[in-house]
């Protein structure tokens, strides 16, 4: 079958089943959208920004394990992509971004929207490719979906030259996959995993510390499965909220800088940490000398390098998480719970979360989003102080359930990947639980919502300011706000409804039920949710950057 | 700590720069660096001499191994390897002085491939120590260029990585 390279490219995303493109079109990608316009299979989102179809891709990839994919044209619309695949490369989210590049013959010349766009995003994807030949392109897309979703999953571009796009080639599917260099190791390694049985077994003070590889992996019934049994208790870091449910009684919920008390006394005094899919990033470890000094670790990964990388590790498993603990499993006998649960337990009944009682405070809020919606919404959060409070509050039961920006932090992320995260689960509920300097990064997605009838709820926990920088501001540069007071923003009721969404101001504590059960009403249309919060409500406990659990505020110094 | 690094890579654009980007980033100079095809011509070896701490430069080899492109990756740390690197010494060689400089390239076995009127070209190979010692003794006659090329190596015996 004679086909051009751009029609290679559409029929291969069809046979990887893609289901839609979050996308923005420029001069080069022209031969390529030309193909979507006949494209039945696949949906187009158009976006208004190239940084909203990377975070959407995103979204949708972390809300429903699927490859995400966007599109953006060379030059300017590359470029506009890095923060997001960065993003993704940080967390580990699967990936394909897709874009143009000028004429091949016209590569290195500074050409009109010219970037080199494969040499920018080197150290931020797991791979990226620039296509030369047209009959490349059927085996490069294969390839690229392959390495993106599989092993230590992640972001990958593909850079295609329009001549590349309008060649003509005897076209032939990929069926098989078969890259020498990249063969991940997804196994463990059974004398590891006895030793690690073993070392469970003897402990008298476990914790696992679950992450996001739990849920990239779909690991979660096993790992329910590893602390019902040994009834060892489970904390999380951010990303790998939901990995356990936080509503069972063995949940310690979220630990690291903020993380609950409890989570992290628990790691500061066990004897042994089960590491699984996670990286002891400094978010969670603190000073390094000091964390978890009395303990052994097991480390389960499936990226080598991540083992000792910052931790000494006592058992290293290198493998695919659900693999390694269904290996595990068949070693790990029953225990009953110890004087250590009981000793963590009344850690958890001395330093539960809390919040004062005054005013429109942003935790209420949350708790009432879980309410109303029986803790089954999806959220996407933004970054910042809104962030930390959704972790805290939002009581995860799923894998796929919080979708937040950790690694990189980025601002922003959420109501592009809340978008993504809807139009791949229609059918269930997502929230968008954001700060008004997130918000503001990327609302010009508002209309993209609004036109392609995507009904995402979003809440802006609004205090006028950056607040997190605020807060850093205030415990440890002596309340000195510089660049941090954002009160100068727009009327976001009014901004809703000229965008053609619905908006509602929320000022008072008694307001909140009835406004975040009307948002439920709309199905069609987004609702904006502006939540007018207590200005200088800060996020506690607090272990400050580089600090030990010595140095945790529980609440605000006095 | 210096460390020999060989890498088998996929013969293709981009490679180096995937491989150079992640000794930069965590700002190691790479002190040598040689590159060629091997006995298969879709495989590359690159032999890189990185100084650092043994720590880091095992994280560098793990994140080496996970470029997609690279096949394989070894510090030769504590394994025996002969290494070799050669240079190339464009030396002032006046009437007066070619027999002295001919007798030291007779003693490092080296070799004269290029004659002019003023000067000589010396071909050495050998291990580090040795060309430094060459180059040191042919200072005092005025050295004008040396062209060095990176360090290779490869293990003792029989056996490969």
């Amino acid at each position: 079958m004679k086909i051009t390279g751009a029609q290679a490219l559409v029929e291969s995303l069809r046979r990887e089943g893609v289901e839609v493109i979050f996308g923005f079109p420029g001069g080069v990608m022209l031969p390529i959208y030309d193909c979507l316009y006949d494209c039945k299979d696949i949906r187009h989102i158009l976006v208004r920004h190239e940084q909203g179809a990377a975070h959407a891709a995103d979204g949708y990839a972390r809300a429903t394990g699927r490859v995400g994919v966007c599109f953006a044209t060379s030059g300017p619309g590359a470029t506009n992509l890095v923060t997001g695949i960065a993003t993704a490369y940080m967390d580990s989210i699967p990936i394909v971004a897709i874009t143009g590049q000028v004429r091949t013959t016209a590569l290195g010349k500074d050409s009109f929207q010219e970037a080199d766009i494969t040499g920018i995003t080197m150290p931020i994807t797991k791979h990226n490719f620039l296509v030369k030949n047209s009959k490349d392109v059927p085996e490069v897309v294969a390839e690229a979906f392959h390495i993106a979703r599989t092993g230590r999953p992640g972001p990958v571009l593909i850079d295609m030259p329009m001549d590349v796009s309008l060649g003509v080639i005897d076209y032939k599917p990929v069926t098989n996959v078969d890259i020498p260099s990249y063969k991940p190791n997804t196994v463990g390694h059974p004398l590891q995993i006895k030793k690690a049985a073993k070392l469970i077994a003897s402990a008298e003070r476990p914790v696992i510390y679950a992450g996001g590889g739990v849920i990239s992996s779909g690991a979660s019934p096993e790992l329910l499965e590893l602390s019902e049994r040994t009834n060892i208790l489970v904390t999380t870091t951010l990303l790998g909220k939901g990995a356990f449910p936080e509503t069972h009684p063995n949940s310690l919920g979220m630990l690291g800088m903020h993380g609950t008390a409890y989570a992290n006394y628990a790691v500061a005094h066990c004897d042994l940490l089960i590491a699984i899919g996670a990286r002891f990033d400094d978010r969670v470890t603190g000073k390094l000398d000091a964390f978890a000094q009395k303990a052994k670790v097991i480390h389960i990964d499936i990226d080598p390098a991540e083992i000792g990388k910052t931790v000494h590790v006592d058992v290293p498993i290198v493998g695919d998480c659900k693999l390694v603990l269904q290996d595990l499993l068949k070693y790990v006998e029953p225990r009953q719970p110890t004087s250590w649960n009981e000793q963590v337990m009344k850690w958890k009944a001395e330093y539960p979360l809390h919040y004062g009682e005054n005013g429109l405070l942003p935790q209420y809020v949350i708790e009432k989003i879980w309410e109303v919606t029986n803790g089954e919404a999806v959220v996407a959060t933004g970054v910042g102080q809104h962030q930390m409070w959704a972790a805290q509050f939002y009581k995860c039961k799923y894998p796929r359930q919080f979708l937040s920006s950790g690694g990189l932090g980025t601002m922003g992320f959420g109501f592009p990947a809340g978008i993504g995260a809807k139009v791949g689960r229609p059918n269930d509920i997502v929230f968008v639980i954001d700060g008004d300097g997130s918000f503001q990064m990327t609302l010009q997605e508002l209309i993209v919502a609004v036109e392609n009838k995507i009904a995402v709820k979003v809440a802006i926990l609004n205090n006028q300011y950056l607040g997190m920088v605020r807060q850093w501001q205030e415990l440890f540069w002596n309340r000195r706000y510089a660049g941090v007071d954002i009160a100068a923003q727009p009327d976001f009721v009014k901004l809703a409804e000229a965008y053609g969404a619905v908006g509602m101001r929320i000022e008072k504590k008694e307001q909140v039920v009835d406004a975040l059960k009307k948002s439920l009403e709309y199905d069609d249309v987004p609702v904006i949710m502006d939540f007018h919060i207590e200005r200088e409500e800060n996020v506690f406990p607090m272990i400050p950057a580089g600090q030990s659990i010595e140095e945790m505020m529980v609440r605000r110094p006095k | 700590m210096q460390h020999t690094i060989t890498a088998l890579v996929e013969n293709k654009p981009g490679v180096l720069a995937r491989v150079a980007g992640l000794f930069a980033r965590r700002g190691f100079n790479i002190e040598s660096l040689a590159v060629s095809i091997t006995e298969d011509p879709s495989v590359s070896r690159m032999t890189i001499v990185v100084g650092g701490d043994d720590a880091v430069l095992e994280q560098i080899t793990k994140q080496l191994n996970k470029l997609i492109d690279v096949i394989k990756v070894v510090d030769y740390k504590g394994i025996p390897i002969v290494e070799r690197e050669l240079a190339l010494i464009k030396v002032n060689a006046d009437a007066g002085v070619r027999s002295e400089i001919m007798q030291i390239v007779d003693i490092f076995r080296a070799k004269i491939i290029d004659v002019s009127e003023k000067t000589f070209t010396v071909e050495v190979t050998g291990s580090v120590d040795k060309i430094n010692a060459i180059e040191k003794l042919l200072e005092s006659y005025g050295i004008k260029e040396v062209v060095r090329t990176g360090r290779i190596a490869m293990m003792r015996g029989a056996k490969t990585p």
